[in-house]
């Protein structure tokens, strides 16, 4: 096996170009258990947490922000990055123990696209951009055209992705996950909501319910034709309800050793009508 | 996490808080595990097994995996020379499986190769054809006579009758449930793994093991080799943790062979996932149990049927089983019983000893029951169990009197003493939430909950088995060795033996021996039993190796030896003024002393389970506090009260691990530990999805120490191991209870169960 180190963005991608069969790897903590567990044995691999390029994040002039695919999730869980999407930094923090939080990013994250990935809620939440990029060309992507399905993403094999670009919105944003201990746990179902007070709109997103991430365009819909959410008033119990409801009926969970389709269903609806009570009395 | 007050005592002797002598290489990481060993030339042994839960096997063709560069062996069952089969209680479970495989993960083949990849390369070569069967996978329908027998000696591996007393006595009021206890696992950190060293001229093998009991190993690994026991010479290695799941034979044989077969050093280490089918887990079980008392609450009969699932071989089931029915009545007076236990045989993984071994499923059962009576009489939940509470003296249902210091009352009463925690403060941190770290709850959707559980535990083996323990003391120059097979896997017993000499001899400088099986049997790390019987044993040789000293300084000063006796470091004279310390008076002289304790005769049961099959019982109290989220079905546990019945502490540092650990592995049994079954086949062998308790789950554990010696005890110290992981069970599940109205009638308790 070789491992290329390379210490730029152009570097991993002149290796990637001399080896097309090598496999990226940034923190390591999905790929490695794929090793372990003798699902993958790559011949080269591409070593990318050197390249200091995939670990910064910018604040762009757009009123957006571009985070690096190899930015750890303790960057995100603290500091600049919580004040500004702070909805990341809530699933960054439900994300493995401190060591996998140490190593895990967002790059990993998109490049396993699983439909139990906590950042991914987030991202699609928001709307997010991938960015991806080849020897000869990059690309922007939205995130509900990236994930495909089951741990399955639109990036071509001569693909890096580089980062993703969220607006920075006015408005509470938060995640929950429901796991069956209380850290270090796969989700067993999870909501991202996040509200933009401009455009009045609100967004949720749901995670492990369905072989992608979720949106639920019509509980969205249906909300926002129910309440201003521009206005800071306190929503009425029962419309969160309703929305609970409607969000659950989006959902598209199965029966698996985790859990039950059931119980997933009814855990979104109540993370969807708690997200939405607690955005209303922030 | 508790903190211990360090008891500023010169000395480590009994009674001070001794550090562990591994505790800094553990924490470190320079620790020699099993798995860290390695020699010159070894190779590396692995294990083919079986995908399927029940199955015949037509052929195997392991040509293609002999051709394979780098393969120096690879042997099925044709290859062991000695006996076909092993076990524990009975040699049911063959080295490998010939005619069927009868658990999925069950061994087929093994082999010997340079490297971990080409080993597993071999074991894809090899092929197996199988004609997949049916699997049997319920008890209940395994144990009838019209099922289909999955092994020559039949489905039903055990049956076993009560009755006591009149067995139709009846009470007031009766109360009755139906539980149901998932598979627990063991979940030891350092996975199996051993080495295996031929001898020469190949008549003979060593074997390093990460095990709990080196000569039962012996026995059973001779067997299969067909070698003279002596011949067979087993190491203690490194051991992470054993909790039971060590007591079975997994890679021991496989690695001798190979070692045999090749003449080169083998090892063998199973992975995380392997793990989980290379070891026994805790006996799933279903009990009916109904409680006839009193207005007042007084019990006066139980009836109970307890089915154990014992999987394809029967390992220790008999036993665990015994334990279970013998312990249906609780720490409770009960005149009457009428109780029937089946250990039954399926196609599930074989299942045995693990902490607490067959009573945690009687325990969840008898205390479930007990609120059920709270309930129907009025009483409280302390009420009811001080009104029924155990005391020495009382009669167990198989008629045998409770002789040991039974404080149950006590037990009880200094648990309730101890404060409850504060309510949750208005600034608490989301992370103390159920549901943790994922943020899902708000404070308004919490309730807490407060439940009780209280139990009995016998300590050591039963039913007439003499499980002595053997060691050797050798006392020269101011040091003491002790020579011992005792297996530590993490309980301390190479902190407690040195005390024990320190306190006996006046020494301070202890050196451990070796652990082998150079020197007799010390019997199993389990059953609560190493601090009583290898701690007997130490203590008797170095009481033995104490008079020789008496004896010697007696005719070196002309004093009468019977007038000697060890003050701190020092020999001193009584009735004189004469001292001389151990060191000076060893000096030039080596005296040594082997001491074997056997602990008093027990019986077996008789055709109506009568009998004193028990050798002693020890007791405790847990309440836990738990905050539920009651609409997602969430527990997070607050505080765990208990007052345990520990006869004397030695060491209060390792009493409190005793008890932190054991509470821990009995909140995993409550709320989230379970290997999940679908059709014979294991659905979670990982740590991804075999979930243990984290930081964020465990809870305060507040405890007290109820010291009243035991009399039969050598040390006055019963076994504390695995009191702590029984009652708080059911203390945890009946607070979640008391939060949420709903009946739970299983463990582990599902967010589905309390939510749906
Ligand atoms: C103990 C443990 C706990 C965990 N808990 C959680 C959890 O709670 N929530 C959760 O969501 N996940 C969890 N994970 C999974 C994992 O940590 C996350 O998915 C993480 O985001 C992966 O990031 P990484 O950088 O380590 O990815 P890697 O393992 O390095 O890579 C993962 C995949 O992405 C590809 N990839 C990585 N970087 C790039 C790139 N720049 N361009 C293209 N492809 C790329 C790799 O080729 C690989 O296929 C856990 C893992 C472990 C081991």
């Amino acid at each position: 096996m070789t491992v290329a180190i390379p210490l730029s963005i152009r570097e991993a991608l002149d290796a990637l170009s001399n080896t097309p069969d090598a496999r990226l790897i940034q923190g390591g903590t999905d790929m490695m258990v794929e090793i372990n567990f003798n699902h993958l044995k790559p011949h080269n691999m591409i070593a990318l947490r050197r390249v200091q390029e995939l670990r910064t994040w910018t604040k762009n002039a757009d009123n957006t922000l571009t985070i690096g695919s190899g930015v750890p999730y303790q960057e995100m869980e603290t500091g600049e990055l919580k004040q500004l999407v702070p909805a990341l930094a809530e699933a960054a923090r439900t994300v493995g123990s401190p060591q996998i939080r140490a190593a895990g990013t967002l790059g990993g994250n998109l490049g396993t696209c699983s439909p139990a990935g906590d950042g991914l809620p987030v991202l699609f939440a928001l709307d997010a951009i991938v960015h991806l990029q080849s020897a000869d060309a990059s690309r922007k992507l939205s995130i509900h055209d990236f994930m495909v399905g089951v741990k399955r993403n639109a990036r071509n094999a001569n693909e890096i992705i580089t980062g993703v670009t969220v607006p920075l919105l006015d408005g509470w944003q938060g995640y929950a996950k429901v796991g069956v201990r209380n850290a270090m746990v796969i989700s067993v179902a999870s909501a991202c909501l996040a509200i933009d007070k401009p455009t009045r709109s609100v967004r949720i997103a749901l995670g492990a319910v369905g072989p992608t991430i979720i949106r639920c365009r019509d509980a969205e819909v249906w909300l926002s034709e129910q309440i201003d959410i521009s206005a800071s008033t306190a929503i009425d119990a029962a419309v969160a309800k309703e929305f609970g409801r409607r969000v659950a009926l989006e959902s598209k969970p199965i029966d698996d050793h985790r859990s039950t389709a059931e119980y997933r269903r009814h855990a979104v609806g109540v993370l969807a009508q708690r997200l939405i009570t607690r955005a209303s009395s922030s | 996490m508790s903190t211990v007050k360090q008891d500023v005592r010169a000395r480590d002797i009994l009674g001070a808080s001794a550090l562990r002598p591994d505790g800094v290489a553990k924490v470190t990481g320079s620790f020699s595990f099993s798995s860290d060993m390695w020699a010159e030339n070894m190779l590396w042994g692995a294990t083919l097994r079986s995908p399927h839960p029940y199955a015949r096997i037509i052929s195997i063709d392991t040509t293609p995996a002999l051709l394979i560069s780098g393969v120096s062996a690879v042997l099925t069952a044709k290859d062991v020379p000695g006996k076909a089969t092993y076990g524990l209680i009975s040699a049911d479970q063959p080295v490998f499986a010939s005619e069927f495989v009868r658990y999925m993960g069950e061994p087929v083949a093994v082999v010997a190769a340079d490297h971990p990849e080409t080993c597993r390369r071999a074991l894809a070569a090899i092929i197996v054809n199988y004609e997949v069967l049916t699997p049997i996978v319920d008890p209940e329908l395994a144990m009838l006579a019209t099922t289909e027998q999955i092994h020559p000696d039949g489905n039903l591996i055990r049956h076993q009758h009560i009755k006591h007393g009149d067995p139709h006595a009846t009470g007031d009021i009766t109360v009755e449930g139906n539980y149901t206890i998932g598979m627990q696992d063991q979940a030891f950190l350092g996975l199996e793994a051993a080495m295996a060293f031929p001898d020469s001229g190949g008549n003979g093998v060593e074997l390093h093991i990460a095990t709990q009991w080196l000569h039962e190993d012996r026995g059973q690994i001779a067997a299969c080799l067909a070698l003279p026991e002596d011949n067979v010479r087993l190491v203690l290695g490194g051991v992470g943790g054993a909790f039971g799941a060590r007591e079975d034979i997994s890679l021991q044989v496989h690695c001798c062979l190979l070692a045999l077969r090749t003449g080169k050093p083998i090892k063998m280490q199973y992975s995380r996932e392997e793990s989980f089918f290379g070891h026994v887990h805790r006996h799933p079980a279903k009990i009916w149990m109904k409680h006839h008392a009193n207005k007042d609450g007084k019990i006066v009969k139980i009836e109970s049927r307890m089915v154990f699932d014992g999987g394809a071989y029967t390992s220790t089931s008999p036993a665990v089983l015994i334990n279970g029915i013998t312990h249906t009545q609780g720490p409770y007076q009960c005149d009457n019983a009428v109780v029937d236990g089946y250990a039954v045989r399926t196609n599930n993984p074989p299942c045995g000893a693990m902490r607490g071994f067959g009573v945690v499923q009687a325990c969840f059962a008898h205390e479930s029951q007990m609120d059920l009576l709270a309930e129907a009489c009025g009483l409280s939940a302390v009420d009811i169990r001080l009104k029924n509470a155990m005391r020495t003296g009382d009669k167990l249902v198989t008629g045998q009197i409770v002789e040991s210091v039974a404080p149950v009352e006590r037990c009880i009463r200094e648990t309730d003493a101890i404060p409850m925690p504060d309510s949750m403060a208005n600034d608490a941190d989301v992370l103390e939430f159920p549901g943790g770290s994922g943020r899902t709850a708000d404070r308004h959707n919490i309730v807490r909950g407060v439940g009780w559980g209280v139990s009995i535990k016998n300590l050591m083996y039963s039913e007439g088995f003499d499980d002595y323990a053997t060691a050797r003391c050798t006392l020269s120059n101011g040091v003491a060795s002790l020579k011992f097979a005792t297996s530590e896997v993490g309980q301390g017993f190479v902190t407690l033996a040195p005390q024990i000499a320190r306190s006996v001899l006046g020494v301070d400088d202890v050196v451990l021996e070796t652990s082998d099986t150079q020197i007799g049997s010390a019997g199993s790390t389990s059953a609560s039993r190493q601090t009583w019987m290898s701690g007997g044993a130490v203590d008797g040789a170095c009481r033995l190796v104490r008079e020789r000293l008496f004896e010697h300084v007696g005719k070196q000063h002309n004093i009468d030896p019977i007038r000697l006796m060890v003050e701190n470091t020092d020999v001193i004279d009584t009735v004189g003024t004469f001292r001389i310390s151990v060191a000076d008076a060893t000096q030039g002289i080596t005296l040594s002393e082997t001491f074997e304790h056997h602990h008093r005769k027990t019986e077996d049961l008789d055709e109506n389970g009568q009998g004193n099959c028990h050798v002693a019982f020890a007791f405790v109290a847990h309440r836990a506090v738990v905050d539920v989220d009651i609409e997602l079905g969430l527990v997070k546990v607050v505080q765990i009260a208990t007052a345990q019945d520990v006869g004397r502490v030695l060491n209060p540092l390792s009493a409190i691990g005793q008890l932190e650990g054991g509470i821990a592995q009995g909140l995993g049994l409550a709320v989230m530990e379970e290997i999940i079954m679908d059709n014979g086949k294991v659905k979670n062998p990982s740590f991804t999805d075999y979930l243990l308790p984290t930081a964020l789950d465990a809870p305060r554990v507040v405890a007290v120490m109820i010291e009243e010696p035991e009399p039969q005890a050598p040390l006055g110290a019963k076994g504390i191991g695995e009191p702590p992981c029984i009652s708080v069970t059911p203390a945890i599940v009946a607070a979640i209870r008391a939060a949420t109205g709903k009946a739970l009638l299983r463990v582990p308790v599902r967010p589905q169960d309390i939510c749906l």
